[in-house]
């Protein structure tokens, strides 16, 4: 297997611990859950979304855990601005706050409570299955390049992570290479559903939610291999990643580093087991993996 | 692994328990442990998470929405039900049990498991007692009530002063949240604090451990899968017995 020399890692003006980072909406909305994936051998770690007003989120249930992959609708539940004082305890630590809202306008809002208090900021520009929000933003360039704006004009380092439920993800990463991203992450989950046929209805409380896990590694390695030919910042892989071969495989597709999310299911010391696969004092530096799989 | 949808179950009888508490059997059994849960899905209402009284029976005490429509549920009607989840009471030989409310309901299996001594059992009033005859029949039961209605006036925690606690090696605690609070102050005072496991109550959305809702202060852990039941020494420097999250994440006082 090939295997990653250590070594300080700087991604989209973040520096990490290392390449791997928790995704967002996993184990991330208390800061002692963040600080104990932290522990575990975390990289950095990506908060739980936060919106303008606290929200409940959907009716259960949530989340079904498939063969594959895991189909969620969790809604966006959130604190809203009380996660400020959540993540006091964190400053200084590799932590990005993911924030979403249904206009430029409420992404700064969001945005400028944590200015100077994170590492970083992550538009959830992505969830299928909040109406108003995420996805229903993420596929309109213009809207996307917006909202990239109203944030990141404030200098804080502003990552977009995109939805893959568009005909051509690469227009909606340039849009965000347009508005000032200093990374893209891709990929959010894919819209799907599941039926009850017992209920004869849909099983999730939303009725549609998002597939993650290993059954959506292939199109995430896809739309990777994608915005690598075409945009020129850093690209952060997510969507499936459970093994360090994995993140090598993401990695050669262009990605600069990897979140991790649903293989917390199976392992949630899964930063820990992939980190002691992963690197070796002999490996290849970072520079001659990422992207090596382009021509 | 196959796909772990939600298994349709239907009700075959409900079972008034008190006032506020009711048992319904299931036409499909769960291999389980005591003190694991289900997360029961009620259709168009929501899916929450309850213990298993029995194999085939959970019992509920209505306290919100999706509670108040299972409520106006009869034989014939269907349930979704994912799991059993989590990791249940630890097993003992002089199992010292201790119930409140509905909080006997997942103690009722670790005491038809034979090892449960001795059991305190406490309510409000003697109407809102649940399972005494069942837990009469395997185990020596102890009742107080909050106003002196059947058995000692006050809280199960006089019943503790009662009793030589050095003769148990388990303690297994279920109730609301500031009676095991009340029952973690006096065990400590003890020094058996490592003794006890307590099972927790938190607001869950997955069960599965993913999400991070039922997370508590400060050690992260998962009430869903890294409990529900968790050791009294390792509760005792926690957010157990102060406050704990609602569906958005804020912190409310218990």
């Amino acid at each position: 297997m090939v295997s990653i020399r250590p070594g300080p890692v700087t991604v989209g003006g973040v520096a990490l611990d290392n390449h791997l980072l928790l995704a967002a909406g996993i184990l991330g909305t208390t800061a002692s859950s963040l600080s104990r994936v932290l522990l575990s051998g975390a990289g950095g770690v990506v908060t739980k979304s936060i919106g303008p007003h606290p929200k409940d989120g959907h009716a259960g249930p949530c989340l079904v855990v498939l063969e594959k992959g895991i189909l969620n609708a969790m809604g966006l539940p959130n604190p809203s601005k009380e996660f400020v004082d959540e993540i006091t305890s964190l400053a200084k630590k590799p932590v990005i706050v993911s924030i979403f809202g249904s206009n430029p306008d409420e992404f700064a809002l969001v945005g400028s409570w944590f200015a100077g208090k994170v590492a970083g900021i992550e538009l959830n520009l992505s969830c299928p299955h909040a109406e108003g929000y995420g996805s229903a933003i993420g596929t309109d360039p213009a809207l996307v390049e917006a909202c990239t704006r109203a944030v990141s004009k404030s200098g804080i380092a502003t990552w977009v992570k995109l939805t893959p439920n568009v005909t051509d993800i690469t227009a909606i990463g340039k849009a965000a290479e347009r508005g000032g991203a200093r990374a893209i992450v891709a990929i959010n989950t894919i819209k799907a559903m599941r039926i009850s046929t017992g209920m004869k209805c849909p099983v999730l409380g939303n009725r549609y939610g998002g597939l993650s896990g290993s059954a959506v590694f292939p199109i995430a390695v896809r739309c990777v291999y994608e915005l690598y030919e075409t945009c020129k910042i850093p690209i952060i892989g997510c969507g499936g990643v459970a093994t360090a071969d994995n993140v090598v495989e993401m990695m050669m597709a262009g990605a600069s580093a990897v979140e991790i999310g649903s293989a917390v299911y199976h392992d949630v010391k899964v930063f820990e087991t992939i980190q002691a696969d992963l690197y070796r004092k002999d490996g290849l530096t970072p520079e001659e993996i990422i992207g090596c799989a382009h021509g | 692994m196959v796909d772990q949808l939600p298994q349709t179950v239907s009700i075959l009888r409900v079972k008034k328990e008190t006032p506020l508490i009711r048992t319904y059997v299931m036409d499909r059994s769960f291999v389980f442990s005591p003190g694991q849960f289900v997360m029961v899905w009620i259709p168009g209402t929501d899916e929450i998470p309850m213990a298993l009284s029995s194999e085939k029976t959970i019992t509920v005490q209505k306290a919100g929405d999706a509670t108040n429509t299972l409520f106006s549920f009869g034989p014939g009607d269907k349930l979704g039900v994912r799991g059993p989840f989590g990791n249940g009471f630890t097993k003992g030989e002089k199992v010292l049990a201790i119930a409140g409310g509905v909080g006997a309901a997942p103690l009722l299996p670790l005491a038809r498991e034979d090892c449960v001594m001795t059991l305190l059992l406490g309510a409000r009033t003697e109407a809102e007692l649940l399972f005494v005859d069942q837990l009469d029949e395997c185990t020596d039961v102890l009742i107080a009530t909050d106003d002196g209605s059947l058995g000692v006036e006050g809280y199960v925690t006089a019943l503790m002063d009662e009793l030589n606690l050095g003769a148990y090696d388990r303690i297994s605690v279920c109730g609301p949240e500031m009676m095991m609070r009340a029952v973690l102050t006096r065990v400590e005072e003890k020094g058996i604090a490592h003794k006890t496991e307590f099972s927790l109550h938190r607001y869950m959305k997955c069960g599965v451990g993913i999400c991070g809702s039922c997370c508590i202060d400060p050690s992260g852990l998962r009430v869903c899968r890294d409990g529900p039941v968790f050791p009294g020494d390792l509760l005792l420097k926690s957010e157990f017995g102060h406050y704990m999250r609602d569906a958005s994440g804020r912190k409310k006082d218990i």
